[in-house]
């Protein structure tokens, strides 16, 4: 029998480990939910409406019926009782529209589901999609989110023709002193357009339903097994225990899978309906109109300041684009940017007001970063524009106002208690790698010669793991089982449901040190509702933060009890557990874990007051959330003639508390930038007035290729948090916050000489010329 | 209307009887079980589909199974042999060039062509050559890592 593999004393986190994940990988034996074929498996294809706003007068679906191979199609009428696709998220005066699966006589933006066709094969649902006749009786729509609040526009949602589904304010300190004693206000508009989040593999669903046991199980490409089951039970009034949520493997979903879509419910109910399997994948097309859409603010920004750069106040009015409907957390997104307006900076006198807007387009939702990347965006340009107003080098000013550090923890003016900091030191790390002082003198020599030549910084804080349970809307927590099998052999299960983080290693990196054994002899499992204790699940950077304590306090636990084993299996009063064995220090006798773990399953005997086997389950609440930070620092150069921009040099300095694995946090660093270059240069999702979305596949929406992208040179410093025992923070999206904020001021600061103050995302080079046009005209 | 082809795939022959319409990536994946390569657009943006035939590495959405008769056809199922992995996978687990792998068995399939093409490519080359291949997840320079790592002979 295989048992562990000797004790060792090398300890694993801290070291950039390659992934125990990776080998099915590479080698292309992953199985992602596209990739399950079942006996008499159906395929279902949904008919999608091609209006952003119409009525819908008729639907004639005999001839999609009459087609060979069809076994069903279905419309809103008859799933009208499946749903509604749920809201999470709560706010005072929140209006909630009704969402159905299906659109039952309105549709409310393009590709909104009208229809669904199941058949024996994917080509021949699509080919009978292509029958079915609809009849529309067009509306105006509106997806711009100021004019659907402003005068005479058509209303998203006849009964609220203001299309405002809320209206939050949020204040802290004394603005209004503080704006009066001000002796200098900058004012910018200020907007984060909205994105598509693009996950390389797009949203799939299978479900099967055993008519025997009544049970429906579910495989989906999602960020949340659990909380799916639970909800989907409830849209299908089916018994939460016969509903069996899988996640096999996920690629990919930065926010866009942390989500319970219609489809997830309506594959239940074919399923349930007709007794056999089926099957949905999402196209690329669907991916762009239907899965949710992230950012879509404008914001007017106001800073107060004293002549010598003290930050005085802030202001802020932000209008968010909600789209048509509430998807899981689409109202709690902006509320998230309210918290993090301040920044690093120690100003308590905040007041924010939020306006929702319904408009005809797909929810906004979380997207990488979710909230906190608008507000970073928007303080960090913002201290730039009043660097400039007080001519102040933009170093000096955030240096200026940074909080200090015998402050922590620090309560903001937004009613966070920021856990440790050090924001000075990643500032002047960033600054030293890229030579910041010697580079201004570049600059100025560069100047001289009429190139364009610009340097920005931007220093980022983020609120991370989520959360507690009181600041989260389906709870906060995370949840662990490690057990010890006879052979010795480790398991973890985590509620944590990574999809690309690979917390199949970190979190075995973490088992493998408190057990002494090696990293092989630990397996983690995850996504399957069935096998793992409730979860949350993995989102906002709390995969490692929340989960991987979790993971720590299970072993925490299980260790006291491997003590007890061992001291009964030594017939000693005292032992310790170190390095996989147990020792009895005065008789210098010890007893392996495999050997104790097989002893507390065979149970011949047991320590008083312990059970049989070797397992224990932690569900971990964290007291806060975690808050990282770091400095950016871009170097960009414009090309006068055409507008292109080119990154010179990137260097991102983050401080994500300690750090497991250093090669999956520079990942997580690069993936997240890179997005974040995406949002400041490239992406935006487009509708035209009529609500159709003009980027809807890869052709027109830029996500960025390899060869568009620079080098990026990652640094950290460590300020561990007090949060959690591993003083870790979280990482998968400082480097999405940090980016656009720097690369838009680099640009900004190389356009200043032409008298440039602002430029909004994306920085595309045709932007870009036509702003230097109008300046030379 | 049915059509029977011949092809080679990862060193074995096969025959099938298939409709003309059928795609390349839906003939690998639903009737010879090869899921490595991955449906990402289907519209030859992204690359997740690439694999190999006749020694060109191609977008096996934008080719229709029929064209692929009496063709060697090579996926990602078919580089490690006799369980030692291909120098390209290897260097993609050393270097950490995957995280939620989708485009992963695309990624590699066109990252081994750069090299074949060009054994000693500049860094511009290899993000140049990688053109055709989408990955959201890792910012593509442990990717970049990873072929630089073949490239000097340190992918096994
Ligand atoms: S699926 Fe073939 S290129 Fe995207
Ligand atoms: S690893 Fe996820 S898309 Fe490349």
């Amino acid at each position: 029998m295989a048992t562990t593999t000797i004790t060792k004393t090398e300890k694993l986190v801290g070291k950039a480990m390659r992934r125990q994940e990776d080998p099915r990988l590479i080698t292309g034996s992953a199985t992602y939910v596209d990739d399950i074929q079942m006996p008499g498996m159906l395929h279902a294809c949904i008919l999608r409406s091609p209006h952003g706003a119409a009525n819908i007068k008729s639907v004639d679906i005999a001839a999609a019926l009459a087609h060979p191979g069809v076994a069903a199609v279905y419309v809103g009428k008859d799933t009208e009782k499946v749903g509604p696709v749920p809201c999470g998220a709560s706010l005072p005066g929140l209006r909630v529209p009704h969402h159905y699966v299906l659109a039952i006589d309105r549709v409310y933006f393009i590709g909104h589901p009208v229809a669904v066709v199941v058949a024996t094969d994917k080509y021949i649902a699509r080919d009978a999609v292509d029958l079915i006749e609809v009849e529309y009786e067009t509306l105006q729509a509106v997806t711009d989110p100021e004019k659907a609040i402003g005068p005479g526009a058509p209303p998203v949602h006849p009964e609220w023709p203001d299309n405002v589904a809320f209206n939050y304010h949020q204040e802290g300190g004394d603005v209004d002193t503080a704006f009066a004693q001000a002796e200098v206000v900058v004012k910018q508009r200020i907007t984060s357009q909205r994105l598509i989040p693009s996950s390389m593999e797009t949203r799939g669903v299978v479900a099967d339903y055993n008519t025997g046991d009544k049970a429906l199980t579910i495989w989906s490409s999602t960020q949340i097994p659990h909380l799916m089951r639970t909800l989907v039970a409830q849209m299908l009034g089916a018994p939460e225990h016969k509903v069996r949520v899988v996640t096999p493997e996920v690629g990919g979903g930065f926010g866009s899978k942390l989500n319970v879509y219609a489809e997830e419910a309506l594959m239940g109910f074919v399923a349930m309906k007709l007794g056999q399997p089926v099957k949905w994948i999402e196209s690329r097309r669907e991916n762009c109109m239907c899965t949710i859409h992230g950012r879509g603010h404008v914001d007017y920004f106001e800073v107060a300041a004293k002549k010598d750069g003290t930050i005085l106040g802030i202001k802020l009015k932000l209008i968010q684009d909600l789209g048509a409907y509430h998807q899981l957390l689409t109202p709690a997104i902006p509320t998230l940017s309210v918290l993090m307006m301040p920044g690093l900076y120690r100003c308590q006198n905040v007041r924010a007001d939020i306006v929702g807007a319904f408009t005809n387009a797909v929810p906004t939702d979380a997207y990488r970063g979710a909230g906190r990347p608008e507000a970073t965006h928007g303080i960090e340009r913002m201290v730039d524009i009043l660097a400039a107003e007080l001519k102040m080098d933009p170093a000096e000013i955030r240096l200026k106002n940074f909080i200090h550090n015998d402050e922590f923890p620090y309560a903001t003016g937004t009613g966070l208690s920021y856990d440790s900091g050090n924001y000075a030191a990643p500032l002047h790390k960033a600054m030293d790698l890229i030579d910041y002082h010697n580079l201004r003198e570049e600059q100025r020599q560069a100047r001289s010669q009429g190139r364009l030549m610009g340097i920005g910084l931007s220093t980022y804080g983020e609120i991370c793991a989520f959360g507690p349970s009181p600041a989260t809307p389906a709870g906060g927590w995370e949840s662990a089982t490690v057990k010890i099998e006879p052979s010795g052999m480790v398991t973890v299960m985590t509620g944590s449901s990574p999809h690309g983080q690979g917390e199949e290693t970190t979190f075995a990196q973490i088992t493998a040190d408190e057990l002494g054994v090696g990293i092989d002899d630990v397996i983690v499992l995850h996504g399957d509702t069935a096998i793992v204790q409730y979860g949350i699940g993995t989102f906002g950077s709390r995969g490692t933060a929340v989960g991987g304590t979790a993971v720590y306090f299970a072993l925490q636990e299980l260790k006291k009890k491997i003590k007890k084993y061992g001291a009964m299996l030594l017939e000693s009063e005292e032992v310790s557990f170190s390095d996989g064995v147990c020792v009895d220090h005065k008789t210098g006798k010890s007893v392996t874990l495999a050997e104790i773990a097989g002893a507390s399953h065979r149970a011949m005997k047991l320590p008083p007051g312990t059970q049989p086997g070797m397992v224990e389950t932690y569900f971990w609440e964290p007291p806060n959330f975690a808050f990282p930070f770091g400095a950016h620092a871009v170097v960009t150069e414009v090309n006068r003639e055409t507008g292109d921009i080119e990154i010179k040099r990137y260097v991102a300095v983050d401080d994500c508390g300690n750090i497991i694995n250093p090669l999956i946090v520079a990942g997580q660093v690069h993936g997240g930038v890179v997005q974040g270059l995406g949002q400041a240069l490239w992406e935006q999702a487009v509708y035209d007035d009529n609500g159709q979305l003009i980027t809807g596949e890869f052709m027109d929406y830029a996500i960025p290729r390899a060869s568009m992208i620079p080098w990026i040179e990652t640094e950290h410093t460590v300020t561990p948090s007090p949060v959690n025992p591993l003083g870790v923070k979280g990482v998968g999206e400082a480097g999405t916050i940090g980016c656009s904020p720097a690369v838009v001021n680099s640009v900004v600061d190389a356009l200043s000489t032409l008298g440039v103050r602002h430029i909004d995302m994306p920085m595309t080079p045709e932007k870009i010329w036509n702003l230097m046009e109008g300046a030379r005209a | 209307m049915q059509t029977t082809i011949h092809v080679t795939i990862n060193g074995k022959k096969r025959s099938d009887t298939v409709e003309p319409r059928l795609l390349l990536i839906h003939y690998l994946r639903e009737t010879v079980g090869l899921t490595g390569p991955h449906i990402g657009c289907e519209t030859s943006i992204c690359g997740a589909c690439t694999v190999n035939v006749d020694g060109k590495a191609i977008k096996s959405c934008a080719m229709f199974a029929v064209q692929a008769n009496g063709c060697d056809v090579l996926t990602i199922e078919g580089l490690a042999r006799d369980g030692k992995l291909d120098p390209m996978q290897q260097a993609f687990w050393n270097e950490h060039g995957l995280q939620c792998g989708f485009c992963t068995p695309g990624m590699i399939m066109t990252a081994k062509q750069i090299l074949e093409r060009n054994p000693h490519p500049t860094e511009a080359e290899i993000r140049d050559g990688l053109g055709g291949n989408l990955c959201r997840c890792t910012g593509y320079q442990h990717i970049v890592n990873a072929v630089k790592a073949v490239a000097a002979g340190k992918g096994a």
